[in-house]
């Protein structure tokens, strides 16, 4: 299948491609903690690393099968998800940020010191297993996983939290295991974000996850609009296709890409997609079958 | 005994004695008011019952239990709800799934039932949808069910969050200031609609209330807070004539 499509396109687009299907995994995943949930995380890619870590040393050193180690690396990253969630979710907010800055740096300076990884040099060598047919059949499923959680008792919940935690807890919630939930599974798909990077790229350094890739999938989030899958996926397409389209202003590119996302911030303060519902859109467009008050 | 009872409760905050030995005995299927005036510990008092502080002394005891101490959540699951005195719904969530959220409680879907979509999960999904439903027909915001619920009008924000807590199924339902903002004619309409609640639902209703044409009204039994102590209960004509309270609400000994 890849075979096949890389006859037709562009392996440069391709690659793009490959790309923003792994982002939109790692984002998604981001969304559910952040966005869905309300716990600012700003640490998404030491979860990436740990999974992506994880998953490239099962098959390089231990020859792992390839879903043996994707599953392994996304099982590592939610167990430190919960790890980290279990002692910090009582925090709120701008500390709860800081912790789990802290704990992506650890993370960082862990695997620049980690033999087995190859520390600062990188781990190189990973067998390719990650190809555009594999990724967005994941995104694919996960889109659908995402949905139906979302829309579950479970999903009330999370949003319940963002909302309102004290209301919540009255309604019968345990805010704080439902939080450590959202942090084990956001985490655990930065995990399998991770170890599909790991199988495509082939060589990963610590560098790979530093602190502006976490800031990254934060702005994907946000731009997107909290809490939608749809604009998740947005936000992704678009913060990752940026920097790429912005290369015709060479050396300004940065310049470009922090303008647009102040300017999207004044014109969508919700970000993209964020207040914008499916049944706004086929009320707007269809205008049949809904009824509302206002009629 | 009653539902509810409160053993010589206290509730101090560094010092600051908020609740004083409060004792109280609410019986089933009644509706109770808790008056005094502003800083009198109502909403401290509510905070206990609803498992938000841990009181410093004393005990609560509900449907022969010893409570204090259980957390939020579990009190509402053993059928406990409450409504705020500042309003707290989820703002941008819809009306309908203000009220769904409220079930939480009282279903048990859990995260792979959802993501896996098993039958059981499905069931729960459908009857959360029917009685969510029901109870907004009740409330009369049925025809609002998508808005978000921070867009409905501040009495329609009162119901929903009722509307929210019946949810729970509880047996005991706690209303913090139910009537504050509204006007005349919303404050009758809320009066019969607080009666019909108890009867349908087969509950024991506790507000705290400023208003009282609304409380004198409406309540089986009162009981009246001053600086963290009970210093009056019973029923509304003996309460309205206790000189104990007069003094407290006017100022001095008529």
């Amino acid at each position: 299948m890849d075979a096949v499509l890389s006859q037709y396109i562009d392996a440069y687009y391709l690659h793009l491609m490959v790309l923003i299907g792994i982002n939109i995994i790692l984002v998604l995943g981001l969304n559910i903690i952040t966005g869905v949930t309300g716990q600012l995380s700003m640490g998404h890619a030491g979860f990436m690393s740990i999974g992506a870590y994880t998953a490239a040393i099962m098959s390089v050193h231990l020859a792992f099968p390839f879903w043996a180690s994707l599953l392994a690396g996304a099982a590592a990253a939610a167990a430190f998800g919960f790890l980290l969630g279990l002692p910090t979710l009582r925090l709120e907010g701008d500390y709860l940020a800081m912790v789990t800055i802290g704990f992506a740096e650890i993370v960082r300076v862990f695997f620049l010191n980690f033999e087995p990884g190859g520390k600062a040099v990188g781990l190189s060598g990973i067998p390719e297993h990650t190809g555009f047919t594999l990724v967005w059949i994941m995104v694919l499923l996960i889109i659908v996983l995402n949905a139906k959680l979302l829309n579950s008792r479970i999903g009330r919940s999370f949003y319940a939290i963002r909302e309102n935690q004290i209301a919540a807890e009255a309604a019968g919630i345990n805010t704080t295991r439902l939080k450590v939930l959202a942090f084990m599974v956001g985490a655990g798909l930065a995990g399998l974000g991770g170890g599909l990077y790991a199988h495509y790229m082939t060589y990963i350094a610590p560098q790979d996850f530093a602190f502006m890739k976490s800031i990254e999938f934060l702005n994907m989030v946000v731009l997107g609009g909290m809490g939608s899958i749809p604009g998740a996926i947005l936000g992704t397409i678009v913060l990752t296709l940026a920097p790429e389209m912005l290369r015709i202003v060479a050396e300004y590119r940065l310049l470009f890409y922090g303008a647009l996302l102040v300017l999207l911030m004044i014109f969508r303060p919700n970000g993209l997609l964020g207040d914008i519902r499916w049944y706004d859109v086929k009320k707007r467009w269809f205008n049949k079958g809904v009824k509302t008050w206002e009629s | 005994m009653g539902i509810l009872s409160l053993e010589g409760v206290s509730q101090e905050f560094g010092g600051l004695l908020a609740l004083d030995e409060v004792r109280l005995e609410v019986e089933a299927g009644k509706i109770f008011g808790i008056i005094g005036p502003n800083g009198a510990g109502k909403t401290t008092l509510f905070n206990i019952i609803t498992g938000i502080y841990t009181p410093t002394a004393g005990q609560v005891i509900y449907k022969e239990e010893a409570i204090n101490g259980l957390p939020p959540y579990e009190l509402a699951r053993r059928g406990i709800g409450r409504t705020f005195q500042n309003i707290r719904l989820f703002n941008k969530l819809s009306v309908l799934d203000n009220v769904k959220v409220g079930f939480h409680g009282v279903t048990k879907a859990g995260f792979f039932g959802a993501i896996l979509g098993l039958p059981g999960e499905r069931r729960e999904e459908k009857s959360i949808d029917s009685r969510a439903h029901h109870l907004l027909e009740m409330v009369g915001l049925d025809d609002k069910r998508m808005e978000y619920a921070d867009n409905l009008a501040y009495g329609e924000q009162r119901r929903l969050e009722i509307a929210r807590a019946l949810a729970l199924d509880p047996s005991l339902l706690l209303l913090d200031e139910p009537a504050a903002g509204m006007n005349a004619s919303e404050k009758l309409s809320l009066m019969s609609f607080i009666r019909e609640i108890r009867d349908k639902e087969n509950l024991t209703i506790l507000l705290v209330e400023h208003d009282m044409n609304v409380v004198m009204n409406i309540c089986d039994q009162i009981a009246v807070l001053d600086y963290g102590r009970k210093i009056a209960d019973g029923p509304p004509e003996q309460v309205k004539n206790d000189p104990r309270v007069i003094q407290s609400y006017l100022g001095a000994e008529a």
